[in-house]
């Protein structure tokens, strides 16, 4: 009931700040789309650290440490925080100066310019928004998840049927189509009321919610296990592996030996069963294993999405001046290591924590995504649990209300304005379509989560992947005056010709730790796109000198 | 400057592949930090400096100037 409460006045003081920002609303489609290109460093900074931490950076960053250990952190982290810079600094401030100079509100409308090419914005199009539309999934699944099972027990009486499902939600929670049906609800309020301005003050309020939250929750748990050098030394003493990248024949692994059982009935049944019931090889369940040095180097591709993020472009246009980067480019990476570290030595820790001599996390605990809630429920208060869950939801939200003011944009731009004509219509019907759009992908989302889509969580990677190899487009597109139309057509096909093949080989998402050539399969992609874009640019005829003049003079 | 900046960024990203620290976990950083975790910290905190020095000597010419550009959307011209 503590944690419902917290959530009910979090959520509260959100339409709060949307109506708030909706009131500096100045009425034209220029604020609605882009916030009067006017958004000072610091909200900026706020806009794009939240929009590109998910919930991943709280939940799945601890997880994945507890599964893979430290690595974690420089597989995923370090190198965001390079490239993440990299791309705002490189590509951003340029792609802002573009939209400045020459009205743009979307990526699309800038590609459609850069590369002369009507149709190249019909191609992207649906490999945008399909790309996109997982990633809101994700979000909303998340968000319904996380309600349920923090509410476990607050309403016998309403919802008596809840929970008894395999999730293991106890009876009286607030079911999952009602608590993702909430968090729809107060984006889309924040969003269609505030447009980008609304994001920009929800997602400043909400990544220092997360940030504060994730800190203090920190402290708390290392204080329970007896200070940060006792809580480190238990992992030493069961579980050395975590504190390196590689696993040993004689390491301990009181965890894996602890699992041992379930292992060996893993085992036994993929052996009994060579093909399964869909008629594909199962894969051998997996011994512990270290971190591979080739997979850690193609892992620093992914960041690079954050250049083709549709999302984030349209954060990039708002900004009031090109300085208004400095902040965000310098600070990223120390606000990356601020949130991720602390939740990478909890992930850690929570292998090896133990209480009067029993596990926290008992061993056979196999939901990862699980780990973090599960010692905070242990070691701390309802009330921080409370809080916890509000952060869970802010990074959560913090993402969704761009992607969801981003495909409504895309449409109302790039489709309706584009082929009605940007010209004859007004203002206020650039708005309509807008919103309209808005509370229409909001719709389709909810009720697409509400299937519960399995492979939705597998599909993340996927998504980052095919928009990190589209990274080629868009740097050829802002650097090399050579780029034709012919080689973004080929860079873009390319991307979706790789990345469909080494899908289809990952048993569509379902191989989990698919890799190519020991390597993620966006070095494959990546390379594919970068390689095309070159190649095709050179043996065709180069951009006219009107297009040159206007992106390179 | 600008050269030798980014060629320390494109370091940076040489030395994020620390192989050399791959398999040690018996060395802690101030009794509680591994070693793996407090060199990738400290990435991210040579990344933020050595971004510091690109926006203070690598800064693109000319785009200050688009501040002053009037947006077309707002009634400017293209």
């Amino acid at each position: 009931m503590t944690a419902l409460i917290i959530i009910s006045c979090y959520l509260a003081l959100l339409l709060l700040l949307g109506a708030f920002s909706s009131r500096l609303f100045k009425g034209t489609a220029a604020d609605y789309f882009l916030a009067s290109r006017g958004i000072g460093s610091f909200l900026l900074l706020m806009s794009l650290f939240g929009t590109t931490m998910t919930a991943f950076a709280l939940i799945g960053s601890t997880g994945a440490s507890f599964k893979d250990g430290i690595g974690v952190y420089g597989k995923m982290a370090s190198s965001s925080g390079i490239i993440h810079s990299a791309c705002f600094f490189l590509v951003g401030i340029r792609l802002w100066s573009f939209g400045k100079k020459h009205g743009y509100t979307t990526q699309i409308q800038f590609f459609r310019d850069r590369f002369e090419s009507d149709k190249l914005g019909l191609l992207l199009f649906p490999i945008l928004v399909g790309l996109v539309i997982p990633y809101l999934l994700i979000g909303v699944m998340g968000a319904g998840v996380t309600i349920e099972k923090v509410t476990g027990g607050a309403f016998p009486s309403i919802f008596p049927a809840q929970g008894v499902g395999p999730a293991g939600v106890a009876a009286g929670a607030i079911p999952f189509w009602l608590g993702s049906a909430v968090i729809c609800i107060v984006v889309l309020v924040y969003v269609f009321f505030g447009g980008v301005r609304g994001t920009a003050w929800a997602n400043a309020f909400q990544t220092i919610v997360f940030i504060l939250l994730g800190v203090i929750t920190f402290s708390v748990i290392a204080s329970r296990l007896g200070g940060l050098q006792a809580a480190t030394q238990m992992v030493q003493e069961h579980n050395p592996e975590k504190l390196r990248r590689t696993v040993h024949d004689d390491d301990i692994l009181t965890r894996y030996h602890g699992e041992t059982a379930v292992y060996e009935k893993k085992l036994a049944r993929w052996e009994a069963a060579p093909i399964d019931k869909k008629g594909r090889e199962p894969r051998q369940p997996a011994k512990p294993h270290g971190i591979g040095k080739l997979k850690f180097l193609s892992y620093m591709l992914i960041p690079l999405s954050v250049g083709m993020f549709p999302h984030l472009f349209q954060h990039w246009l708002t900004a009031k001046s090109a300085r208004s980067f400095r902040l965000s480019v310098v600070a990223h990476p120390l606000l990356i290591m601020l949130v991720w570290v602390p939740c990478v030595l909890i992930g850690v820790w929570a292998t090896s924590a133990m209480i009067g001599g029993k596990p926290v996390i008992p061993y056979g605990f196999t939901n990862q995504n699980a780990v973090l809630a599960k010692l905070v429920k242990e070691l701390t208060t309802p009330l921080l649990g409370g809080l916890l869950t509000a952060g869970i939801l802010a990074a959560i939200m913090s993402s969704l209300d761009s992607q969801f003011l981003c495909l409504g944009s895309i449409f109302a731009n790039d489709i309706v304005g584009h082929y009605i004509g940007a010209d004859k219509l007004s203002d206020r019907q650039r708005i309509f379509y807008g919103r309209v759009f808005v509370i229409l992908i909001v719709i389709v989302t909810y009720l697409l989560a509400l299937t519960r889509p399995g492979g939705v969580f597998t599909l993340g990677v996927w998504c980052f992947s095919g928009f990190a190899s589209l990274f080629p487009l868009v740097f050829a597109a802002v650097y090399w005056k050579r780029a034709t139309k012919a080689g973004a057509y080929a860079s873009v096909l390319a991307v979706a010709g790789t990345w469909l093949w080494l899908f289809a080989k990952a048993g569509y998402g379902a191989n989990r730790s698919f890799l190519f050539m020991d390597m993620m399969p966006v070095a494959t992609m990546f390379a594919a796109s970068a390689i095309a874009m070159v190649v095709v640019s050179l043996m065709t005829r180069p951009p006219t000198q009107k297009t040159l003049g206007k992106f390179f003079a | 400057m600008n050269k030798l900046i980014y060629g320390l960024l494109i370091l940076l990203a040489i030395f994020h592949q620390d192989f050399w620290w791959w398999d040690d976990s018996d060395t802690l950083v101030l009794g509680f930090m591994p070693i793996g975790l407090f060199y990738h910290a400290m990435i991210s905190v040579s990344a933020g400096l050595l971004w510091w020095l690109a926006v203070k000597y690598c800064w693109p010419k000319g785009l200050d100037d688009a501040d002053e550009v009037q947006d077309p959307a707002q009634g400017g011209t293209a």
